[in-house]
C-alpha cells in the first residue's frame, strides 16, 4: 500500500452467486485527488463504491481508509469512519418525507447532534453553494426537477464537510447543460473542501471534467488507470473503444437476438 | 415419480427454514438496536400517531359491528336453551379474550403492515436506506426500532379501545333490539369479567403489534427489484403477519387458559 494513500484497495473480490463482479481490484487514491472509475453498465462500478463505503462486504481483499483497515469493522467503528464520507447517489436518494432543508441538515442533526436552528442555517448555506435559494429548502424533493434534486443531493453530501466524497453517476438522466452545471459544482465543492473524490460514471465528458485520474473497470478488473490527459493515448483497445463509444472493438455487448 | 416430489418438498423445507432463520436474525438485531440508545423520539411519536391514532376509526368500526353481531348471533343460539342471560357474558369474554385483539390486529396488519413494507421497501429500492448509512445513521435504529416500539405500545391501547367499543355494540343490540334491561346487561357483563380476560387480550395485542411491525419492516427492508419487489413485499408483510397472528394467538391462549 502507498503510505500516502487516502483510500487503498488490495485484491478486492466480490461475487453474487456464480457471477464474479469484482476480481481482484487494486487501487490507490491520494489525498485531495479526484479519481474517476469508468466502465460499461454492469461492470461492477457501483459494487466497488459500495464495498469501499461498507454497504457491501467484499469476499476477499483489503480496503483501508487513512491506513486503517475497514473490512470487518463493527457498527461503531463503521459509523466513525462514515463521518469522513459524503455520498451523492445516482438517483439522489433524498428522503421524500422530509423537506429539502431537512434532507441537507439530516447528517448534522441526527449524527452530529447539531441544534435544528443551527443546522438549518448550515443547510441554507450549502444550498447556496450549489446555486439554490433558501426558498427551495421549504419544498419537498418530489416538487423539484431532476437537476435540482441532484444539486440538493450534492448539498447533502457536502453538508458535514467530509474528507472523502463519492459520486455515483452524477450526471445520469440530466440534459447536457445541466450535466455540465453539476460537473462544475462537483469540481468547485471538492476543491473548496480540499476533499478526496471517487466518482463512477460512463459519461466521458463528466469524467474528463471532474477527474484528475481515470481508471477503467472491465469484467471486474481495473484494466487501465492513469492521468486524465493520458486517456486519449492509453494504448489500450478496450479504453479506446469505450471513450469513443464504438460498437465495434474488443468489448462485446451481450445482446440477445429477438 | 417420487423423486421430483421429494425434491420439491426438500426445497420448500429448506426455503422455509432459511426464511425463518432470516426473520429471527432480523428480529434479534432489531430488538437489540431498539433497546440501545440513541432513541429517535420524534420518529417514535410519529409512528405511535400513525399506528395508533390513525387506526382508531378502522378498529372502532370493526369492534362495534363485531360486538353487535356477536350479541345477535348469541341470542339466536342461546334462545333455544333459554340461556339468553349468558349473552352479556359471552360478548364480553369473547371480545376481550379473542375477537378484540385478533380482529383489531388483523385490521392494523392490513393498514399498517402494508404501509410500513411499502415505505421501507421504496426507501430500499431508491437507495434511501444506503443514504442513511452514509449519513452515519443506523437504519435499524432510525426506521425499524421506532416502528417496533410504536407497535408494541399502541396495539394494547387500540385493543382496549376496541374492547370497550365492542362491548358497547353488544350493549346497544342487547338493550335496544333484544329488550334486555340496561342495568342487568351491564351488571352481567361486569360480574363475570375477570382481570385475566382483559390482561391476556392486552398481552396478545402487544405480541401482535410486534409481529405486525416486524413483518412490515422485514419485508420492506429486504425487498428487491423496483416497484414489483415493493408490491411483493407489501403482500408478504400482510399475509405473514396475519398467519403469525393466528399462530401466536393459539399459543398465547394455551399459555393463559390451558388446564
Amino acid at each position: 500500500m502507498s503510505a500516502a494513500a487516502k483510500i487503498a484497495l488490495r485484491g478486492v473480490t466480490k461475487s453474487f452467486g456464480p457471477k464474479k463482479v469484482l476480481q481482484g481490484i487494486d487501487l490507490d487514491v491520494a489525498p485531495g485527488e479526484s479519481m474517476v472509475v469508468i466502465g460499461g453498465s454492469g461492470t461492477g462500478k457501483s459494487v466497488l463504491l459500495k464495498c469501499i463505503l461498507g454497504l457491501m462486504t467484499p469476499d476477499r481483499g483489503s480496503i483501508s481508509v487513512d491506513g486503517e483497515e475497514t473490512v470487518g469493522f463493527n457498527d461503531r467503528s463503521r459509523a466513525r469512519v462514515m463521518r469522513k464520507f459524503g455520498m451523492l447517489f445516482q438517483g439522489g436518494a433524498l428522503f421524500d418525507s422530509l423537506r429539502v432543508w431537512e434532507n441537507v441538515a439530516f447528517g448534522p442533526i441526527q449524527s452530529d447532534g447539531m441544534k435544528a436552528e443551527e443546522a438549518r442555517e448550515v443547510a441554507v448555506a450549502k444550498l447556496g453553494a450549489v446555486g439554490l435559494g433558501p426558498e427551495i429548502g421549504e419544498l419537498f424533493p418530489s416538487e423539484l426537477s431532476g437537476g435540482m434534486q441532484k444539486r440538493v443531493a450534492l448539498a447533502r453530501a457536502i453538508a458535514r464537510e467530509p474528507e472523502i466524497i463519492f459520486f455515483d453517476e452524477p450526471t445520469t438522466g440530466l440534459d447536457p447543460i445541466m450535466a455540465d452545471v453539476i460537473n462544475d459544482l462537483i469540481v468547485k465543492c471538492v476543491s473548496d473542501l480540499g476533499a478526496t473524490a471517487v466518482s463512477i460514471t460512463h459519461d466521458m465528458a463528466s469524467a474528463r471534467k471532474i477527474g484528475h485520474r481515470i481508471g477503467m473497470l472491465y469484467e471486474g478488473r481495473l484494466i487501465w488507470q492513469g492521468p486524465v490527459a493520458d486517456i486519449d493515448h492509453s494504448g489500450n483497445a478496450h479504453v479506446d473503444q469505450f471513450i469513443h463509444g464504438r460498437a465495434e472493438g474488443p468489448i462485446r455487448m451481450q445482446v440477445r437476438k429477438l | 415419480m417420487n423423486i421430483p416430489l421429494l425434491t420439491v418438498l426438500g426445497r420448500m423445507s429448506l426455503a422455509f427454514l432459511e426464511a425463518t432463520g432470516a426473520v429471527t436474525a432480523f428480529a434479534f438485531h432489531a430488538v437489540r438496536q431498539a433497546v440501545q440508545p440513541p432513541y429517535y423520539r420524534r420518529q417514535i411519536v410519529s409512528q405511535i400517531l400513525e399506528i395508533g391514532y390513525y387506526s382508531l376509526p378502522v378498529v372502532g368500526l370493526t369492534a362495534i359491528f363485531t360486538g353487535m353481531v356477536l350479541a345477535l348471533q348469541s341470542y339466536t343460539g342461546f334462545a333455544r336453551f333459554s340461556a339468553e342471560s349468558a349473552i352479556p357474558n359471552v360478548v364480553v369474554v369473547s371480545l376481550t379474550r379473542e375477537l378484540g385483539p385478533v380482529l383489531a390486529s388483523l385490521m392494523v396488519a392490513g393498514r399498517i403492515g402494508a404501509a410500513i413494507a411499502a415505505e421501507i421497501g421504496t426507501m430500499r429500492v431508491t437507495e434511501q436506506i444506503d443514504a442513511l448509512t452514509t449519513l452515519s445513521t443506523d437504519p435499524f435504529k432510525y426506521l425499524v426500532a421506532p416502528r417496533l416500539i410504536a407497535g408494541i405500545v399502541t396495539l394494547p391501547i387500540l385493543v382496549l379501545v376496541a374492547d370497550i367499543i365492542g362491548i358497547l355494540g353488544g350493549f346497544l343490540v342487547g338493550v335496544y333490539k333484544l329488550d334486555f334491561n340496561d342495568t342487568a346487561y351491564l351488571r352481567n357483563s361486569l360480574d363475570f369479567l375477570e382481570f385475566q380476560d382483559v390482561f391476556s387480550g392486552l398481552v396478545k395485542a402487544a405480541v401482535f403489534g410486534f409481529l405486525i411491525t416486524l413483518m412490515g419492516c422485514y419485508h420492506g427492508y429486504t425487498s428487491k427489484g423496483g416497484a414489483q419487489g415493493v408490491g411483493m413485499a407489501t403482500t408478504n408483510a400482510v399475509v405473514s403477519a396475519s398467519i403469525l397472528i393466528f399462530t401466536f394467538n393459539y399459543f398465547i391462549t394455551e399459555a393463559f387458559f390451558a388446564r
